[in-house]
């Protein structure tokens, strides 16, 4: 029962924080937005102790039935397994550093009160997801952290282009939840139920491997997938995503939101592993989305759009684990670029927060002396996200789904060359903002001082980030397999580790990346940007800059003619029907209006006539 | 006894009624049309009398005293309704009371 506890907190502190209408001080909406998840992270924790030393290997907890029609009987429950144990943990831990973090970051800022009701809200939208026992109760956490996106992303609502980008990701996302629902529908309706483990037993037993009911479910499920946690072809969004302030994007792509589709998938990987067809799209489509993001990424000038791109691609990393059927590696990723991703994002909204909100990289420079806490942090964090081997998390989580996905051979060892090429793009194109950052001359001012409440979380996420990654290692480098084995109930055995020359071949392409950045955009610097900026380059750079161009094939594809049938309808052909209708019963109420003279005499003469002709007819029939 | 034929009654029922509803259309005072409005209800009370005295039954007489009930109900709300329009439009004119015309 203590288990509701964790959800209900931050809902709980957010229902306070709405109410109160701003007219706490700032001081206690922190205590109050802060405090929740905190102690929520503190239960969690405490859960996750008795739940290890317990036998069993899943808790499931019926709170209430939710409705009763016909046999459509969704409860409300919350269930317990490994799975969700590390998920629960993920979200709660990283979600109160990031909410510490706020706690400074936003100070001063009037909406203050508004922003830690929303937070709170996420992050219990997120719990009930990860949580839910019921694909229904799980589909409305989906919902809940889809609509807080949309309400933080355009929190500073006055700038027009903040609403504009809330709305993109609100929109494009619900394409994707279109598909969730469909995924939903069909479940019910092929299987009576939407309790998560019964259909991940029956489905088995109902479907055949391949079957079109099992391809066109998991089919579904993908695209609800690929909506939330920004694939190709519906990864637009998330760039644009960065329009809210840093400590939202850094949950968003840290703790919540984006990482609820791989979630889902691993969730319900049984189904997946019924349509082998879907579960080869999986992989492929992560594969592709950390090429194009990862190419999007070399070339931003926004430190947070170099991160925003960056998260994709890592995604690209876990889908591309799921597609292979590694789903510990992808959880192992997942929980790693947790931690890396929300250190990066927070030590860049450190940066920002001294330089007066400038986020062009080309406008720092030479901040490792100025700003050592926010150097090291995104040093350590870079340094994860590169893969930097054996003393950072990121290796260990990146080597394993790569030699996941070198294990199976033939056409997969495709997938495998698309990792390792990102991997190196990786390691360039973010040591290339570290260089251009933190070193060579000053272009801004600094101004300012870090309290306690940004310190804390950055130094508590480095230590993460470093170490995070010894719960899962190669054999040759020691063979621990406390992750695998603590995720083995929900996914079974892990797959085999990488051979060794495999990992020292991983290692030396990100330590070759790294090389490359230094050489490109700290050596010979001024020379290769004069190479870069010539036409034929520019364009490419331009190209790649843009995000593929996705943003305007959607426009020509979808909006510009849909744009266009809007101008057309302007006057809605449709409408002209009923618009006929209403005319013509004007007419007729005019015309008949008349006959309304008021005169009694009048009336009496049309009933006299009335009553002759009905005898006539009735006489003469 | 004289008896009266059946076709002489029938005929005077009918020229009432004629009269009553004449007078009903193309007499202007309220008055005169509630006048005109009992003659017609008496036209047909004789109607009834006559086709009871026809048949020899009762019906039709006990026809004939609903008839006059429904004359005196209707002559006395007829004549609260006038009594209203003259204090109203200070007139008994009955195309002066057209004030719910379309």
């Amino acid at each position: 029962m203590i288990l509701l506890l964790v959800p209900a907190l931050p809902l709980l502190a957010s229902a306070i924080l709405v109410l109160s209408e701003g007219r706490m001080s700032q001081r206690n909406i922190a205590l109050v937005g802060v405090g929740a998840v905190v102690l929520s992270a503190v239960i969690a924790t405490l859960i996750a102790i008795t739940f290890l030393n317990q036998q069993e290997q899943s808790v499931a907890l019926t709170l209430w039935q939710w409705v009763h029609i016909g046999n459509f009987a969704p409860t409300v429950s919350l269930y317990l397994d490994p799975l969700s144990l590390v998920m629960m943990l993920i979200v709660t831990i990283i979600g109160s550093l990031i909410l510490l973090y706020a706690a400074e970051f936003m100070e001063g800022d009037e909406g203050y009160n508004r922003f830690f009701a929303y937070m709170d809200l996420f992050v219990a939208a997120m719990l009930v997801l990860v949580l839910a026992g019921d694909l229904l109760a799980l589909f409305v956490g989906w919902e809940g952290v889809g609509l807080c996106s949309y309400l933080l992303i355009g929190f500073w609502y006055q700038d027009a282009a903040n609403g504009l980008a809330a709305r993109k990701a609100f929109i494009v996302t619900r394409i994707g939840d279109v598909g969730f629902m469909l995924a939903l529908f069909l479940l019910f309706t092929q299987l009576h139920t939407l309790q998560i483990q019964t259909l991940l037993v029956q489905a088995p037993n109902s479907w055949a491997v391949g079957s079109l009911a099992a391809t066109l479910t998991a089919a579904l499920l993908l695209t609800g997938a690929i909506g939330k946690s920004a694939q190709v072809p519906l990864q637009t969004w998330l760039p644009d995503a960065m329009a809210g302030p840093t400590p939202v994007s850094a949950l968003i792509h840290a703790a919540t939101m984006v990482t609820a589709g791989v979630y889902l998938i691993a969730r319900t990987h049984t189904l997946f592993l019924l349509a082998p067809a879907v579960l080869a799209a999986v992989g492929v489509i992560g594969t592709i989305t950390l090429l194009v993001s990862a190419f999007a990424a070399l070339n931003q000038s926004d430190i947070k759009r170099i991160l925003a791109y960056s998260t994709v691609s890592q995604i690209g990393y876990m889908f591309l684990a799921l597609g292979v059927g590694a789903w510990s590696a992808a959880i192992f990723h997942l929980m790693v670029h947790a931690f890396f991703k929300a250190l990066l994002f927070l030590a860049a909204g450190a940066i920002t927060m001294r330089l007066h909100h400038e986020q062009n990289i080309f406008r720092m420079g030479g901040l490792a002396t100025r700003l050592p806490l926010a150097f090291w942090s995104f040093l350590i964090g870079s340094a994860s996200l590169a893969a930097l081997p054996l003393i950072t998390a990121g290796f260990y989580s990146k080597d394993a789904i790569l030699a996941a996905a070198w294990a199976p051979g033939g056409a997969a060892r495709l997938l495998w060359l698309g990792g390792i090429v990102t991997a190196f793009v990786t390691a360039l194109y973010i040591f290339r903002a570290v260089f251009v950052v933190f070193f060579g001359t000053a272009k801004t001012e600094v101004s300012g001082r870090y309290g306690w409440r940004v310190a804390l979380p950055l130094t508590a996420l480095s230590v993460l980030a470093l170490v995070g990654g010894l719960v899962e290692t190669p054999p040759v480098l020691g063979g621990a397999k406390i992750f695998s084995r603590l995720l083995a109930p929900v996914f079974g055995a892990a797959p085999p580790p990488a051979p060794v020359t495999l990992i020292l071949f991983t290692s030396a392409i990100s330590l070759l990346g790294l090389g490359l950045a230094y050489a490109l955009y700290w050596r010979i610097g001024p020379r290769f940007a004069a190479w870069a900026a010539r036409p034929a380059i520019a364009a490419c750079r331009n190209f790649f800059y843009g995000g593929w161009a996705f943003d305007e094939l959607y426009h020509a594809l979808v909006v510009a003619p849909f744009l266009a049938l809007v101008r057309v309808n302007r006057h809605d052909v449709i409408d002209r029907f009923y618009t006929g209708i209403a005319w013509t019963c004007r007419w007729l109420h005019r015309r008949l209006g008349a006959l309304q003279t008021g005169q009694v005499r009048w009336y009496a003469s049309w009933l006299a006539a009335g009553s002759v002709v009905t005898i006539a007819v009735a006489v003469l029939r | 006894m004289m008896t009266v034929p059946v076709q002489h009654a029938l005929f005077l029922a009918i020229i009432l009624f004629a009269l009553g509803v004449t007078g009903v259309l193309v007499r202007r005072n309220l008055l005169f049309i509630l006048m005109s409005i009992e003659i017609m209800l008496n036209a047909a009370g004789l109607a009834f009398i006559t086709a009871a005295a026809r048949w020899g039954q009762a019906d039709g007489q006990v026809m004939f005293l609903f008839v006059l009930t429904l004359a005196a109900a209707e002559v006395s709300v007829g004549l609260a309704v006038i009594i209203r329009i003259r204090h109203r439009l200070t007139t008994l004119d009955a195309d002066a009371a057209n004030l719910m015309h379309g």
